[in-house]
């Protein structure tokens, strides 16, 4: 149903197809003319938005059927929050495929791209990214009461999310401390992750710990939204309960502390950045083959 | 003797100080329409709400189909159906498609294209929710509570806020489901409709039952009285109607008098003599045979939709 009602819905099409297809020509004519490498990375980028994207609608829906009381009369028949939130994530997985695979086509024939990326790693992220945020969608709609509460949650979350992972900037650039807090936010491992794996310089293994990231963010997130979930606007969240919202961190905060402990990420992070301002990046190399500096 | 398929013993409920519930007790059997009748904020829709599984009792027995309701309980819920005071549907859902996703969650559905039929939405079947009239709404959500065919249906209030010709098409299909001997629970606020439907009603009022039977015996309690309801010129001085003759008892309602009486010719005489001596005029004069509505002024002494 969920799929079938945002196809029927302009402002999905406009927000999961139009947009990112705008944000894609932008920042290519902006910073990839030229650079063929660069196309591979923005491609990245882009996906990374497509995939986060998946929490903002789901919340918006979520909190918008409670609202209308929808949600009540699905109270009455014999399913429960658990299958009908996963079958949310699943439709939401199902509705970013196609605005994936059109960006990738793009890229690869209009921005002449020189290699698909590593698709492997690309899917896998694809895949266990768009499950984790849109688990975190539940948690936001499961934790706000309004509207109103649910776009401003979104909009921080969302503004945090996009400038500081890399999705937009690339991580690289900013100052270390920055890059050490960024390792500590699920949208970092989905955007390195990406940006590494569409410029062909990792494949699975090397994503490995950024898939293992999202994969528990998403069990965590997932079993939590299941926990707090409300079929009616007038059930409120108690305030003790929001601190639950709290364990849907522990895995980033774990992987953040292990990240910032080894070095690892960090350096990856650098040497990917490098390599691609040498211009070497996205070019056919064996997969999962890191250029040595 | 058969467990009856409702049991409600002594049911409580509060919302922090207010008493919702203060000790409900009914049953309903096999095949029976049963009505709660009362006014806004009696508890009906509480005690529907209790039996539908979506609210725990604070204290007392709930028991559907021998079963405690339970909204965790796909057994519970494959075996009621219901429809709630006001119906939510996403906006482009479609009817037909809202039919068989409701389907989709139960072993045994109806066929969808009998309901669509049965419920006169086959030429709105392509129809989005969004543009379906008041009435249709009802009618779709009427089909969805009865597409797992279910042993017990509830309706909260499934007439409110319809106009008159779409209330009679909703009683033609509750009075449809009565011939098939499902049994029914019903709340509404309208005398007619408990009185048309209902196989028996129990009048709640400040979350208690204040008086149950089948609707003929309810307006027993008022025999022997008739209703008469009067305008005046001018109000009539305080307390004068109420000391008539065989008056048994009198109030005012949005600027008329009525009056219960024991006997009505000698009240009318009785009446005229007293606008007489107080050179008041008799603007218009009505008399009524007992109804539900009666015997609920007679209990609670306001009207239904005071």
């Amino acid at each position: 149903m969920r799929i079938l009602l945002a196809v029927r819905n302009r402002a999905f099409f406009f927000f999961s197809m139009v947009m990112p297809m705008i944000f894609l020509f932008g920042a290519v004519v902006l910073f990839g003319r030229g650079a063929q490498g660069w196309v591979g990375y923005i491609l990245g980028a882009i996906l990374t938005m497509t995939v986060m994207g998946s929490f903002w609608g789901l919340s918006v829906q979520l909190v918008t059927f409670r609202e209308q009381g929808i949600l009540r009369r699905f109270r009455l028949a014999p399913v429960g929050a658990g299958p009908m939130l996963s079958s949310s994530i699943l439709s939401n997985y199902v509705l970013a495929i196609p605005t994936v695979v059109i960006e990738m086509i793009v890229c690869r024939f209009a921005f002449h791209m020189t290699s698909w990326g590593n698709l492997w790693a690309i899917f896998l992220l694809v895949t266990f990214g768009s499950a984790a945020f849109s688990s975190f969608g539940l948690i936001v709609a499961s934790v706000t009461n309004t509207m109103q509460e649910t776009q401003m949650i979104n909009n921080l979350i969302w503004t945090g999310f996009l400038f500081l992972s890399g999705a937009t900037v690339p991580l690289a650039v900013f100052p270390g401390w920055i890059q050490r807090f960024a390792l500590f936010m699920p949208a970092t491992y989905l955007a390195t992750g990406l940006e590494a794996a569409t410029t062909n310089l990792a494949g699975p293994s090397e994503v490995f710990i950024d898939v293992v990231a999202l994969a528990l963010g998403l069990l965590v997130s997932f079993e939590i939204s299941r926990q707090l979930f409300r079929w009616e606007a007038e059930t409120k969240v108690p305030a003790r309960a929001k601190l639950w919202v709290l364990a849907a961190l522990v895995p980033f905060l774990a992987f953040g502390a292990y990240a910032n402990a080894t070095g690892t990420q960090l350096m990856r992070i650098q040497r990917e950045f490098k390599t691609l301002q040498s211009g070497s990046a996205n070019r056919m190399m064996p997969r999962g083959a890191l250029p040595q500096q | 003797m058969t467990e009856p398929v409702i049991q409600v013993e002594n049911l409580q409920k509060s919302y922090g100080a207010v008493e919702a519930l203060r000790g409900v007790s009914f049953a309903v059997e096999q095949g029976e329409v049963f009505g709660l009748l009362g006014p806004n904020g009696a508890g009906k829709t509480t005690t529907v709400e209790i039996l539908e599984g979506m609210r725990p009792p604070d204290r007392g027995v709930a028991r559907v189909c021998g079963l405690e309701p339970d909204s965790h309980s796909e057994r519970f819920k494959e075996r009621i159906g219901a429809v709630l005071q006001s119906t939510a549907l996403p906006d482009k859902i479609r009817v037909r498609e809202a039919i068989e996703l409701f389907a989709n969650f139960y072993p045994n559905p109806a066929d969808t294209g009998d309901l669509l039929r049965r419920f006169q939405l086959e030429e709105k079947k392509n129809a989005f929710y969004r543009h379906l009239s008041g009435g249709q709404k009802q009618r779709l959500a009427l089909a969805i509570a009865l597409v797992n065919r279910p042993e017990v249906v509830f309706m909260d209030e499934p007439t409110a806020g319809l106009d008159p010709q779409v209330r009679r098409e909703i009683y033609d299909i509750i009075e449809e489901l009565k011939r098939e001997k499902k049994t029914i629970l019903l709340t509404t606020h309208y005398i007619e409709e408990a009185e048309r439907l209902c196989d028996r009603v129990a009048i709640v009022d400040h979350g208690r039952v204040i008086a149950m039977g089948t609707p003929r015996e309810l307006k027993q309690r008022s025999a022997g009285t008739t209703r008469i309801e009067v305008r005046l010129a001018r109000p009539a001085a305080d307390g004068t109607l109420g000391r008539l003759e065989s008056v048994a008892s009198s109030r005012e309602f949005d600027g008329s008098y009525v009056l219960h009486s024991t006997h009505a010719p000698r009240t009318i005489v009785a009446l005229v003599k007293q606008l007489e001596a107080e050179s008041n005029e008799l603007q218009s004069l009505e008399m009524f045979s007992p109804s539900l509505e009666d015997v609920f002024i007679e209990l609670t002494g306001r009207r239904l939709r005071e």
